[in-house]
């Protein structure tokens, strides 16, 4: 293949490598934060991201021949998904894990993947009373355009890419700069806010903080809270990038997310996004290795194409977790007895 | 802190059990007499409306659950040991299999809730007595299945045609460098282990350690690979597969292979903490099932094998005939004795396993790793072995559900599988034997006979929706079981008597100062010392609350 054509190929994947990043950064946020308050992996994390992508597939649907502005159309849903997704997570935490507070680590994570399973099924039924299993997101019209349709609308940004001949999409670009908004608000509420400062302290240590007239529960609440809004927020964005969607397929960004999180060093906000979009590129790199499988002499394993790529996260998680396991940004913590 | 009362213990004395000796024996008959009744259809049609009743598929499933509850009530019941005896032995090798001459499915039913008891038996060393979260268990199920299928199927001629028509320069010579090469590298890795023992490894030594497993690598791929080309010539002859009297040779081979991969996957990942561990196996439960789908070539991709052998044996047919069963349920009802013997096989491992030292040591890193270590279990040979036993069981089984079922396909051992074998330890109960057979009934039960009896009772009710027939909800089900157990009775339906003693630690502790308060650490967080911060917010120091 010749350069020419190469280079624009590779920027399009990297970048669309990016993008996808910018999903998974934010689902992982949920995952982390999460951790940090209670060395618990949601399991079920996933689940309340996807119920956030099917409220935002509802409200879609609802004002789909209404003549409102397609933009006041995409904040509404990411609100309604936010607050869904949002009191959902609390729900799940109040009712599964708070009971569960002190028991052997095994227990609580059982139950995590229970509350997974069940909530699965449970968006299946409720879409399902419909007679709708697939969901296919029709956007506001627009929404699927080229960036940069003619020239003379044509952002300096949008020009440029252009020239080299990559092309982006409209909700590509909505989606990192939702994504962007949703990281500068939730570093706000984290680092400089009452809120932000009693959840590291819970997280730090929640006995102390007690101790200190913080209320524990509630900050988990609110950290739970926080964490499904976020999960709202990605499942909306998910739900744009791929339009289909069902009630299981929360399952693989799940999974990949996690290891974003675990790659950036589980419990540490900026290494959720820089794992994010490291899997991301890293995933989207493996989905086009077919090109390069002749390179590497793996003919004998079959078709190296878009299965593979869901393998990937996992051996980058085993190969991590050998030589790094705090991660990348993490902090390690040493067991003490 | 005011003491109300001096709080006692509660004393769990032993109850005195009533003996059921008769009760046994009258549910044993009428049980027997239902359930054979049930599954004769020229009986059924001179009942009338009983036999509607009967017929029905709920009804049927209740049956069968019922029949299969004899087992459990003597293993649980005080009785007279004859008793125990005539309805254990009666029930599993006389009623069944009679049942089984007029309704092939039963057969069917019993083998594979006897191949689901001998996963949850291996998980449940892995999870139960172990403490290790494994989530893609059933990778070792897949490996155990293909092992047998692969060779024991057409596919196997597909794999010499292919080596002889792509045979490049590989011939008798690359036998003889990759038999070479093998034995070198081996040998180098056998010396740089006794060296380690002696002095210090560097990172010289080590770096070689690794050259060496490289080069046993490549070897052995190349003798696999000549082998292979050389062997290219009996294709034809092996159109319809190996021989099948190498089944008995495949029954040990799967039981390696399982281990081997238990091994292989457990040595990167056993270093890492309970919940990272559940993430890593899940992926390379996936890792597993993908490589499935594309190794094409090996395992057919997507479509999967069929059709695959059983074992042949002419004596057993004999017998079987002369007992009046027909041909086509021939192998159906060696397979039904085969997986007895094994899962006999297995449970008396297991009882004597966790007996012995080694089960004593799993026990001791479930507890409290860091304690374990300090009084010298070595963690990593010991998690290994758990691993690898938990394996092994998986991939005798799964080799007998490849011969069983005579078809399997990537699709058979996805994530849903491993998660329902875990929701069977749960519910049984986490390190109880007789509760993981327990659980693996009951879900096996409800999985192959009572959701798919109401949904087709459900079928024919015009006001619910086709798609969300109870048919469908198995994950709804085993998230209920898990999320419900957790919460409820985490020491699950037919407890192990320490395992309780243990998740029930506050109700019945007066004092923690006797025995060291390990759960602490399984809480997470630090703990520094006895009498400073416990981890708890409700613990106190001291002694009562």
């Amino acid at each position: 293949m010749e350069l020419s054509v190469l280079l624009p190929f590779i920027v399009n994947v990297i970048i669309g490598g990016l993008v996808l990043g910018f999903v998974y950064a934010i689902i992982a946020l949920g995952y982390t934060m999460v951790y940090g308050v209670l060395q618990l992996i949601n399991f079920a994390h996933s689940e309340v991201f996807i119920t956030g992508a099917v409220v935002g597939f509802e409200v879609f649907r609802i004002l789909q021949n209404s003549a409102m502005n397609g933009y006041l159309k995409l904040l509404i849903a990411l609100v309604a998904a936010m607050i869904v997704s949002g009191l959902l997570n609390v729900l799940i935490e109040r009712l599964a894990y708070r009971p569960l507070r002190g028991a052997p680590r095994l227990v609580p994570l059982i139950t995590a993947i229970g509350v997974s399973l069940i909530l699965q099924d449970t968006l299946r039924f409720l879409e399902g009373l419909q007679g709708r299993f697939d969901l296919t997101y029709t956007l506001p019209t627009g929404f699927a355009d080229k960036f940069c349709s003619t020239t003379s609308s044509c952002a300096p940004l949008g020009n440029f890419l252009r020239t080299i001949g990559v092309d982006v999409q409209l909700k590509d670009v909505i989606l990192v700069i939702v994504a962007l908004v949703s990281l500068g608000v939730l570093n706000y509420v984290v680092n400089r806010t009452r809120l932000g400062k009693a959840i590291r302290a819970v997280s730090q240590d929640r006995v102390t903080a007690g101790l200190m007239g913080i209320d524990s529960n509630l900050m988990i609440s609110a950290t739970f809270l926080i964490g499904g809004a976020l999960g709202g927020v990605s499942g909306v964005l998910f739900g744009m990038k791929f339009g289909t969607i069902n009630a299981y397929s929360g399952f693989d960004p799940g999974i990949i997310a996690f290891t974003a999180a675990v790659l950036g060093g589980i419990g540490s906000i900026p290494g959720a996004v820089l794992g994010g979009l490291l899997l991301g590129v890293i995933q989207n790199l493996i989905g086009v290795t077919n090109i390069f499988g002749n390179l590497l002499g793996l003919a004998n394993l079959g078709t190296i194409d878009a299965s593979y790529s869901k393998i990937g996260p996992f051996i980058v998680l085993v190969l991590i977790l050998i030589f790094k396991p705090t991660g990348l940004l993490g902090k390690s913590n040493v067991e003490k007895v | 802190m005011t003491v109300a009362s001096p709080v006692k213990p509660a004393v769990r004395r032993p109850l005195v059990k009533p003996d059921r000796t008769v009760w046994l024996v009258l549910f044993f008959v009428v049980t027997s007499i239902l359930l054979l009744v049930s599954h004769e259809t020229d009986v059924m049609k001179n009942l009338g409306a009983l036999g509607d009743v009967l017929r029905n598929k709920v009804v049927e499933a209740l049956v069968v659950s019922l029949f299969l509850a004899n087992v459990l009530f003597a293993y649980l019941w005080k009785a007279a040991n004859w008793a125990k005896l005539l309805v254990g032995i009666g029930s599993l090798l006389f009623v069944l299999p009679l049942a089984g001459q007029a309704d092939t499915s039963l057969l069917d039913l019993s083998i594979q809730i006897m191949i689901f008891a001998a996963l949850a038996l291996g998980l449940n060393i892995v999870v139960g007595l172990a403490g290790l979260l494994d989530l893609g268990y059933v990778a070792f199920f897949a490996v155990g299945a293909y092992t047998w299928s692969i060779f024991g199927s057409p596919r196997f001629s597909e794999v010499l045609k292919y080596y002889g028509a792509n045979a490049g320069s590989t011939g008798s010579g690359t036998l003889v460098i990759g038999l070479v090469l093998t034995a070198v590298a081996a040998g180098s890795m056998l010396y740089i282990r006794g060296m380690h023992g002696r002095v210090a490894p560097t990172t010289l030594s080590n770096l070689s350690f690794l050259l060496a497993g490289f080069g046993l690598l490549s070897g052995i791929i190349l003798v696999g690979r000549s082998i292979l080309v050389l062997a290219s010539g009996s294709a034809e002859a092996l159109a319809n597969g190996i021989n099948p009297g190498f089944f008995w040779l495949f029954l040990a081979l799967s039981v390696m292979t399982a281990a081997l991969v238990g091994v292989l996957i457990g040595l990167p990942v056993l270093k890492l903490k309970g919940d990272y561990l559940a993430i890593i196996t899940l992926g390379l439960g996936e890792v597993i099932r993908v490589l499935a789908n594309n190794l094409g070539l090996y395992t057919a991709g997507s479509q999967g094998i069929t059709p695959i052998a059983s074992a042949s044996v002419p004596w057993f047919n004999s017998l079987a005939g002369a007992l009046g069963f027909r041909p086509e349920q021939y192998y159906l009802l060696f397979l039904y004795v085969l997986v007895l013997i094994v899962i006999a096989v297995i449970l008396l491992v297991n009882v004597r396993l966790d007996n012995s030292r080694i089960g004593r040591a799993w026990i001791a890193i479930r507890d409290d790793e860091i304690a374990a270590q300090a009084m010298g279990v070595p963690l990593m040979q010991t998690k290994l072995i758990a691993f690898a036993t938990g394996a092994s069981f998986a991939g005798v089984m799964g080799m007998i559900f490849a011969a069983k079922q005579t078809f399997i396909s990537p699709e058979s051992f996805n994530l849903l599988q491993s998660i329902t074998v875990l929701s069977m330890v749960v519910l049984g109960g986490m390190g109880s034997f007789s509760g993981v057979i327990l659980g693996a009934a009951v879900v096996t039960l409800l999985n192959l006979r009572i959701l798919p009896g109401l949904g087709e009772a459900s079928a024919n009710v015009s006001w619910i929706p086709q798609e969300v027939n109870p048919a469908n909800f198995n994950r709804f089900i085993f998230g209920s079981i898990l999320v419900a157990m957790m919460l409820l009775r985490p020491e699950g339906l037919l407890p192990n008597a320490r395992r309780t003693r243990e998740l029930h630690h506050e109700d019945d502790q007066e004092d923690e100062s006797a025995d060291g308060n390990a759960s602490g650490l399984k809480a997470g967080g630090d703990v520094y010392s006895a009498g400073l911060a416990t981890i708890k917010e409700d613990d106190k120091t001291g002694g009562s609350r």
